[in-house]
């Protein structure tokens, strides 16, 4: 498994860094920005068709996780009609494994990869090399992360953190490159630098969005065309399908269509939309002459029957790292997984454990944009919380913190206990507070978890009277207009 | 009627005067208030850091301190903490088949503060006058969880001199997030930082917010802001309830 890299490093450590990096800040801020405003221009055109699409792709996707032995049966009959080479592989090791066995049957030596998270989860790459075969990505984002030896940053656009000089810098350096950093130079240069290396090629290895069960089809989507290019110009092809991609028919596909683009990138559709049909049949001239397809658990049906069932919906759209207010700050980086941000939050634990991730999950305020914004309508939110109350359950918190909540908790639930605290509380805030401001500020750093707080923001201190006296003491004012009974209606108007 | 007013334990301990302010405008709209001793705290940061066993005794002194047969209706002050009781309680309660019905029960007849005024009562114009500009935070909690969008404005627009002025991104979350605050400074901290600058830029002299905990984080942000020269002038942050009790 390669979900988690610089687990050396503690999550603070990796967050401190991604703050001190200007640019990549920088850069997460005003992709986000531009995401949302072009996703929000589109559902807003959609009015309430938004809603129902989304409700809609919730309903499919629930089916087939309802009945996912049937689908999964289904689509493998139906691949394999098409001519696909079905592989089972229920975990990383055996993907792994079964990839190996396709080079060694064909002597192959090269592979032109698009850009798929399945084989960045199972570490294929890095596998593959060691064997001593030449892997080249393909996709203008992937090139430049390998070429950089750099992580993903985001799930869609994972070379956010690079701006076009940066990428000048490394297509200089690791490609013999010659020109500026206008971008248009460098996707010409790109184009060339690849196209020997789509011929050469043994094998074309890509993802899958949707995996089409009636029809037996996987199906990409992409913007450069490079998938199309794997897809064809190699003899052999290797296709990851994910068991949580499968999606009933042509038509739910068409709802998948309309919601994923719109979500992702804030476009109608993508430039490249391939629903594929197995490799060539003899009477055609173009395509793989040998195609397979590893269908992949790896940990994705642990969730079943649990809590966590809904992000079997997840279509790896990015809306949600788009949106996320934290996400924005500490980049995918921060995270330290392959998959970050709120979906990342939410899957990461559920494919390593709780033993192997650290702070993760509590890094979120719990704002529920993103639920907001999914298109599969998955209450990320909920599942993050979900999975904190599991670590506590479990007892995996860190035990340095449970006299804390012990504490709250008996302040909470004994008011006798609570008023004692107010009062004693109160003048000894007061006594290390700034008097000017009736808060603690930042000479109040020293002081165990406070300083959590005043480490950058200033603290009101407890009032001298509590509002539970007052309102016990006060005289209700008279009513300026008699209030009439049972004249409402249902609360909340959205 | 009988109303069981919920303020929020931060008013309780920090700010009277947002209570007191609430308190005002609801008696003049003839509510008839009661403000049971008997509880604390909705507990939600114990549920959100992952402790749910250590939030069941609070939830339940919530529960029976403001499930009562004398109580018509339960407002709340605070839109996180309703959104705790109506929505995060059936979480806690969810192996106490009694709790959980009283909840839902509960439930049915609880309101936001600013909610029950448009929505309930079918008020707007309360009288309130308040001459200056004003930005209003869309609390998480109150604009998202709890659905509730235009009541504050309405209320807002209806306040005699008052120039509303909306900033960016009015609904992103300011950092706060219970104990996400402690245990993540740094994001939280940055999270805060960008929320008053959105703040700073509408030129307004008063953020209003219908969330108390998101007033203390963000007024804590600007307070720091101010002493450390990012910000050159006072803004005040207010509770709604205390744009509408002013008579200024
Ligand atoms: S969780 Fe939802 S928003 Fe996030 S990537 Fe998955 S489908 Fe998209």
């Amino acid at each position: 498994m390669n979900v988690l890299y610089h687990n050396d490093v503690t999550l603070r450590e990796r967050v401190a860094e991604c703050l001190q990096d200007d640019f990549k800040h920088k850069a997460i801020e005003t992709a986000q920005e531009v995401f949302y405003a072009k996703r929000g221009a589109l559902v807003e055109e959609m009015g309430e068709g938004w809603q129902e699409l989304r409700l809609r792709a919730t309903e499919i996707r629930n089916h087939v996780t309802e009945n996912l032995d049937y689908y999964v049966k289904l689509f493998a009959e139906n691949a394999e009609a098409n001519g696909y080479i079905m592989h089972y592989a229920p975990t990383d090791q055996d993907a792994l494994a079964d990839v190996i066995d396709i080079f060694e049957k064909h002597q192959a030596q090269t592979t032109v990869k698009s850009k798929s998270m399945m084989t960045e989860e199972v570490g294929l790459n890095e596998v593959l090399e060691e064997a001593g075969y030449t892997v080249v990505e393909t996709d203008c984002a992937e090139c430049i992360l390998q070429k950089a030896e750099s992580k993903p940053s985001h799930i869609v656009v994972p070379a956010l953190h690079f701006d076009r000089d940066a990428i000048c810098d490394i297509f200089t350096e690791k490609c013999g490159y010659e020109g500026t950093s206008v971008p248009e130079e460098l996707t010409h240069f790109l184009r060339r630098y690849l196209r020997p290396e789509f011929l050469n090629a043994d094998i074309g290895i890509r993802g899958c969005n949707f995996a089409v069960a009636a029809t037996g089809s996987p199906t990409l989507i992409t913007n450069e065309g490079n998938g199309r290019m794997v897809d064809s110009v190699p003899k052999v092809q290797i296709i990851f399908v994910g068991i949580d991609r499968i999606v009933p028919d042509l038509q739910s596909l068409d709802v998948m269509e309309a919601l994923v683009p719109r979500s992702a990138v804030g476009s109608k559709m993508t430039a490249y939309f391939s629903v594929d049909s197995g490799p060539a049949h003899a009477d055609e001239v173009d395509g793989p002459v040998e195609a397979h397809i590893i269908l992949m658990d790896n940990g994705r049906s642990r969730i079943l029957k649990t809590e966590f069932e809904p992000m079997f919906r997840c279509m790896r759209c990015g809306a949600c790292l788009n949106i996320c207010p934290v996400y924005r700050h500490i980049t995918g980086h921060g995270y330290g997984s392959i998959y970050p941000g709120p979906m990342g939050v939410v899957m990461t634990p559920n494919l390593v454990g709780y033993d192997e991730i650290d702070t993760m999950v509590f890094a979120c305020s719990l704002c529920g944009a993103c639920s907001d914004h999914c298109p599969a309508t998955i209450p990320l939110h909920d599942l993050i919380r979900a999975h904190r109350i599991e670590i506590v359950d479990e007892g995996k918190n860190h035990s340095n913190e449970v006299p804390v909540f012990k504490l709250l908790r008996k302040m909470w639930s004994d008011v006798g206990f609570y008023k004692f605290a107010m009062s004693a509380g109160g003048p000894m805030m007061r006594l290390f507070a700034d008097s000017s401001k009736g808060a603690l500020t930042v000479n109040s750093t020293w002081m165990p978890v406070v300083k959590g707080w005043t480490s950058t923001r200033d603290f009101d201190v407890l009032s001298k009277d509590r509002f539970r006296t007052w309102f016990k003491n006060h005289k209700p004012l008279a009513a300026e207009t008699p209030v009439q009974e049972n004249q409402g209606t249902e609360g909340g108007d959205a | 009627m009988k109303i069981a007013f919920f303020p929020g334990c931060m008013v309780d301990m920090i700010y009277p005067e947002i209570g007191i302010a609430a308190v005002n405008v609801l008696e003049r709209l003839g509510c008839d208030l009661e403000y049971p001793d008997e509880q604390v705290c909705c507990g939600q940061g114990l549920l959100n850091s992952g402790y749910r066993d250590f939030n069941y005794p609070v939830a339940k002194m919530v529960i029976d301190a403001y499930d009562r047969p004398e109580y018509d209706l339960f407002v709340s002050l605070t839109g996180s903490c309703m959104n705790a009781i109506i929505n995060d309680y059936p979480i806690i309660f969810k192996d106490d088949p009694v709790y959980l019905e009283r909840t839902k029960k509960l439930a049915e007849r609880s309101y936001e503060f600013t909610d029950f005024i448009v929505n309930y009562l079918g008020k707007t114009d309360l009288g309130a006058s308040f001459h200056d500009t004003v930005t209003y935070h869309k609390s998480c909690h109150v604009t998202r969880l709890l659905g509730i969008k235009e009541p504050p404005l309405k209320l807002l627009e209806a306040v005699d001199g008052l120039q509303y002025i909306e900033m960016e991104h009015a609904d992103r979350c300011c950092g706060f997030g219970g104990t996400f605050s402690f245990k993540q400074p740094e994001i939280a901290g940055e999270m805060v930082y960008e929320k008053c600058q959105t703040i700073i830029d509408t030129g307004a002299n008063v953020l209003v917010g219908a969330d108390v905990p998101c007033l203390l984080n963000i007024k804590g942000g600007l307070s720091r802001m101010r002493s450390d020269g990012r910000l050159d002038r006072d803004i005040r942050v207010m509770h709604i309830a205390q744009i509408l009790d002013a008579r200024e």
